[in-house]
């Protein structure tokens, strides 16, 4: 049974239609990427799959529950780091507690528990302002495995930042995966980058943007850097680039 | 240290505008081009300044009362009517115009009929305060939370956010810097709007010492309390910046902007 599916997604603007007939699904502890050239509607879809968006067609199930429209049941992690400016790290990334009702000091001591593991130690007391790139994103993507029940949207959240900031936060990424348990729809151009994080990829493209094929990446992970260099991910890459 | 020396730095070609305004000033007088008693000299009005300050102070109390609590109410009801006005397009599209409608009408207009309405006591000058403070503010508030990051809000809602949990974790904040820029330009009305009213009908205050010293001729005494006025509204501002600073101290660290590695 899935964690998460989405069935039969079809989204309109003003009589145009940006998505078509979306079949995805996510199993438990999955990473699987959403490849696509900009303007094939990725972002429309997790619009929707958050419930920030209501889509014409179709409906999006969390386990058996129907969530099309309801937001606040998994996470959703858009393209900037979005920390609030007045808020110090601690308190950004517990937010989604507080939301939730849990009271400021619980919710404080639970987001600091894993600072460690985020790499976010000694950011505590300090304003967003004053954090790295690479480190904002960090403390974004505690903040949403802070909010979620489990399924955590990724809207390129890495796009933002250089190759070597890029390769580094990979490389951690994937460590921190396996740590914590968590299932993730990742959003990304970035044809290298969704084989080395991905289990499965999906292909949206065309106008308006439908499914055009799912690839199943077979190696184990974490996969380390070497692995741009074999031949099982220039094969991979060849087929993709193929159907984009 | 360098910082501070360059603010030092650049408020030299002010202090010296000030200076030789003031020279030019006192020369005027001294050498009797303009006769002294249309113009005092810079040292007669300080003398002034010194002999009259208790009085000066006994008037001041009352038109800060004044000034204060209409800044109060301005401030409460800005922040009312620009919180609605900004949930409720239809309120806003309806008050708006009739705001920007009360701010073309002249204050020296309007506080006879505020004092023919409420008698010479206080609360027509405080009235006349919360007209003024009133519309800076709102204004202020109404920017600030059309400033904010729809994104934000976005983000907001898909962790299952309230709306007011919106309001108070990311569009009030956001305001904040738009709302302190529209109450400093309300604390300095605030003292002014007081005094202005004062002249038209009451006993004390210093719009009412102005007239009696302005019946006198007494230009020297005159002008001690225009300075006065200006001094007052000068550390009225600089009181705004300080309650800025302290209630916003993220903005000091992004003017920073530590890098790290």
């Amino acid at each position: 049974m899935p964690l998460l599916k989405a069935e039969g997604i079809t989204k309109r603007y003003d009589g145009r239609t940006i998505i078509r007939d979306i079949n995805i699904v996510l199993h438990k502890g999955e990473l699987i990427s959403l490849l696509g050239v900009s303007g094939s509607g990725k972002t429309t879809l997790f619009h929707i799959l958050s419930g920030l968006v209501v889509p014409e067609e179709g409906r999006v199930l969390l386990g058996e529950e129907d969530i099309t429209g309801k937001p606040g049941k998994i996470s959703y992690m858009m393209q900037k780091d979005l920390l609030l400016p007045h808020k110090k790290i601690i308190d950004n990334v517990s937010l989604p507690l507080l939301l939730k009702g849990v009271p400021k000091k619980q919710a404080r001591e639970k987001a600091e528990s894993l600072f460690g593991d985020f790499g976010l130690e000694g950011t505590q007391f300090q304003y967003p302002a004053q954090l790295s790139g690479g480190m904002r994103q960090r403390a974004a993507l505690l903040r949403t495995y802070l909010s979620s029940g489990g399924v955590a949207l990724l809207d390129e959240p890495f796009s933002a930042l250089d190759t070597i900031t890029k390769s580094a936060i990979h490389r951690w990424y994937l460590q921190v995966m396996e740590r914590i348990d968590l299932s993730t729809i990742f959003i990304t151009h970035d044809i290298d980058e969704a084989i080395l994080l991905s289990d499965r990829i999906y292909i949206l493209n065309g106008v308006p943007g439908e499914i055009k094929d799912e690839i199943v990446i077979r190696e184990k992970k974490p996969r380390l850097e070497d692995f741009y260099l074999t031949e099982a991910f220039l094969s991979y890459k060849r087929e993709i680039r193929k159907k984009l | 240290m360098t910082k501070r020396l360059q603010s030092i730095t650049n408020n030299i070609p002010a202090v010296v505008a000030f200076g030789l305004v003031l020279l030019l000033w006192e020369f005027l007088c001294g050498a009797n081009i303009v006769p002294g008693y249309m113009l005092p000299s810079p040292a007669d009005v300080m003398k002034a300044l010194v002999g009259d300050f208790p009085l000066i102070l006994q008037h001041a109390r009352i038109t800060l009362q004044e000034a204060f609590y209409g800044l109060f109410v301005g401030i409460g009801l800005a922040f009312f009517a620009a919180t609605l006005m900004d949930r409720f397009l239809i309120l806003h599209r309806a008050l708006y115009p009739l705001m920007i409608i009360t701010q073309t009408i002249p204050t020296i207009a309007i506080a006879p009929v505020l004092v023919l309405w409420m008698g010479f006591g206080m609360a027509p000058k405080i009235t006349l305060v919360v007209i003024t403070t009133f519309f800076p503010i709102t204004v202020g508030l109404l920017d600030g939370y059309q400033s904010v990051d729809k994104d934000s809000v976005d983000l907001m809602r898909a962790m299952g956010a309230t709306r007011v949990q919106i309001f108070r974790h990311v569009k009030f904040p956001a305001a904040l810097p738009h709302f302190f820029g529209g109450l400093k330009i309300s604390a300095s009305y605030a003292v002014v709007g007081a005094v202005i009213s004062e002249w038209l009908g009451g006993f004390q205050g210093l719009g009412v010492y102005m007239t009696r010293v302005k019946k006198a001729y007494a230009f020297d005494k005159m002008f001690a309390v225009i300075i006065f006025i200006v001094v007052i509204s000068l550390l009225l501002m600089a009181l705004v910046n300080v309650i800025r600073r302290v209630s916003m101290p993220w903005m000091a660290v992004e003017k920073k902007e530590t890098i790290q590695p």
